[in-house]
């Protein structure tokens, strides 16, 4: 099976995030980057269904030069070749779909599996957009995949329980944090990845409408919380629940 | 002049730490305290192939450097692990280097593979009660009878002899007495660690209770022929081509316990309130703190060069030297200073730091005292006499 996995650089996630004095974004410098931990799942899972089936594993990322590492970290994990869809622009959600769904019509994988969201932004929609973008069904928020020839039947976590859905590929998947635990890469893992292809595209050569259609007008840092309040009892704590809670 | 890490090396730094992740403090401090090998570390190591990190390709290693395995070594001390994760693996890294050197065709297929698997452990067996940094002085002999060498004597300091099943064995083919320079007549035999011949008494230490020291107490071992390394007579000088690589190893591996000790003591310093602030606001805290540091990172600079030199083929003997004795003093100091920004809580196991500073010791002692480094600068590098 041909696989496509779009991954995307993230702050590690136990950096402590600081927010630009003028609200542009946050400060970069001293900030670990890492494969946005949703993506590593979904590496994982491509490399349990190519090491189940056989296939070819691909990498895309869109970004600049630096985002090569991440690639790397992926190749020697055990993905194929690796695609840089390069571009210095801080592009949207829609573009980046848009991006990912023209290298899918192009290298034409029987499936795209991605993380359900990045921990950076959070914004949870990339997936969703490709599918939409390439007609194609998609399953969300998977924590089980299977396939039995070319059906591909997938469980989702969804609010208050698990739903059980079955598409034909090609299809989408996104990846849930329960679907599996990522590998690290091997010594001799990381030594392959270093003559595994590595391709570089240019993001406005691919002819696709990069033009933002979202713009982040300020970034803030989220209120200090603060400092709880001890209550003498169990009646005083239902009492203030009740009346300046108003939880109860 | 390039200080850059090739990105190979940043590569294998990254996936060293996410191995380490699955082994926090709380893994390490078990095995200190039962005394127990850490099985279940050593596997995933071998099985993520760092033993092999220095190994030649065509023997199933990765074929890279000294610098790659210092990196290692360093990331697994720095984990948390610190001496009791460094001395269960280095051995199959640095202990095997007289075998990759100067082993035959023939030892090299047969025993290497199994290193690089894990599946042999290698004990170093070279010290002797009556001849440590004399090592010419060593008493232990090897007699030949016919294919077989049969051998008696003592060594101490053996690491791992527990679990090894092989040992890198340091003997006298011909006694000091006869020959005319005190290095020759010295073999170096990758011999069976047989318990019907050997009896191994293990010795209680300070630190690093996971991974065993021991006495050896040999008798009528029988060594075949077939794993005498090198020529007959030249085992002194076989054995000296692992001892740059060690010295170079376990200089990282003091800079990464330094490593770990400061970022607890950081932390610590960062997070308790004394007085209405952070006690890491008060200079007497912070700058043993930002000197450590300073004083790590150069000792890391050293241990740099010397990796490098000794992977380009060039001396690199006062290098490794000074690499070991500014690594072992700047680590102990960082765990010390740790144990002191965090006080009382310093001296308590579950804070991890004075396992870090117990085993940390141990580096100003091994492979060769901080005095002996001295010793050799004094003489090989400012052409001073020899005081002993």
């Amino acid at each position: 099976m041909k696989i496509l996995v779009p991954i995307k650089r993230v702050p590690d996630p136990a950096t402590t995030i600081r927010v630009l004095p003028d609200g542009s974004g946050i400060a970069t410098d001293n900030v670990k980057w890492v494969i946005n931990p949703f993506c590593e799942i979904a590496i994982e899972e491509a490399l349990r269904i190519k090491e189940k089936q056989t296939g070819e594993v691909i990498l895309l990322t869109v970004g600049q030069t630096t985002w090569q590492e991440q690639l790397r970290t992926g190749l020697a994990m055990g993905a194929d070749r690796a695609i840089l869809v390069k571009t210095d622009a801080a592009l949207d959600q829609l573009a980046i779909a848009r991006i990912i769904a023209k290298v899918a019509g192009d290298e034409k994988p029987d499936l795209v599996i991605l993380g359900k969201q990045a921990i950076d932004d959070d914004s949870n929609q990339v997936g969703q957009i490709v599918a939409e973008t390439l007609a194609w069904p998609q399953a969300t928020f998977a924590s089980k995949v299977e396939f039995a020839g070319d059906k591909c039947t997938v469980i989702r976590e969804v609010d208050g329980g698990l739903e059980t859905i079955a598409f034909k590929l090609p299809g989408l998947i996104t990846t849930d944090l329960r679907l599996n635990e990522p590998r690290y890469a091997s010594l001799p893992g990381i030594m392959k990845a270093r003559k595994k292809e590595l391709k570089e595209v240019a993001a406005d050569s691919l002819g696709v409408d990069l033009a933002p259609k979202l713009k982040i007008k300020r970034l803030d840092a989220p209120p200090k919380r603060q400092a709880g309040r001890k209550v003498a009892s169990v009646e005083e704590l239902v009492q203030v629940l009740h009346t300046e809670a108003k939880a109860i | 002049m390039n200080f850059e890490m090739t990105a190979a090396q940043q590569e294998i730094v990254r996936q060293v730490r996410a191995l380490c992740a699955n082994f926090p403090d709380e893994y390490w401090r078990e095995r200190d305290r039962k005394a127990e090998f850490p099985h279940d570390f050593y596997a995933a190591v071998a099985k993520a192939g760092y033993l092999g990190v220095a190994i030649p390709e065509e023997y199933g290693g990765s074929g890279l450097g000294i610098t790659e395995a210092a990196l290692v070594m360093r990331e697994v001390a720095a984990s948390g692990a610190a001496m009791s994760g460094a001395s269960a693996i280095h051995l199959s890294i640095f202990g095997v280097s007289p075998l990759v050197f100067h082993g035959n065709e023939e030892q090299k297929k047969r025993y290497l593979p199994k290193v690089i698997s894990g599946e042999m452990h290698v004990a170093f067996a070279v010290t002797e009660p009556d001849a440590g940094n004399d090592i010419t002085h060593i008493k232990t002999a090897a007699r030949r009878e016919g294919d077989c060498y049969l051998i008696n004597g003592r060594k101490v300091f053996t690491t791992k002899a527990r679990e090894a099943s092989k040992m890198l064995l340091l003997t006298r083919t011909t006694p000091f007495e006869q020959v005319s320079k005190k290095t020759d007549g010295m073999s170096l035999f990758f011999a069976d660690l047989d318990p019907a011949a050997v009896e191994v008494r293990e010795l209680e230490k300070l630190g690093r209770a996971a991974v065993d020291t021991n006495m050896l107490f040999i008798d009528n071992l029988r060594a075949s022929a077939d794993d005498l390394i090198g020529k007959e007579g030249r085992g002194f000088h076989c054995l000296l081509d692992g001892l740059n690589p060690e010295r170079i190893l376990v200089a990282a591996e003091g800079i990464g316990i330094g490593r770990a000790a400061l970022a607890r003591a950081v932390r610590y310093a960062n997070e308790r309130v004394v007085f209405g602030r952070p006690i890491g606001q008060n200079q007497a805290i912070a700058h043993p703190l930002a000197d450590v540091y300073a004083k790590l990172e150069a000792a890391e600079l050293m241990m740099l060069k010397a990796a490098w030199l000794f992977d380009n083929r060039k001396p690199c003997g006062p290098e490794a030297n000074i690499a070991k004795l500014r690594a072992a003093e700047a680590g102990f100091e960082a765990c010390d200073r740790a144990v002191q920004t965090l006080g009382g809580y310093g001296y308590i196991r579950d804070y991890d730091v004075e396992r870090y500073f117990r085993e940390c010791r141990l580096l100003k002692i091994a492979p060769v005292s901080q005095e002996m480094v001295l010793n050799s600068i004094s003489e090989h590098v400012l052409g001073l006499p020899r005081s002993y």
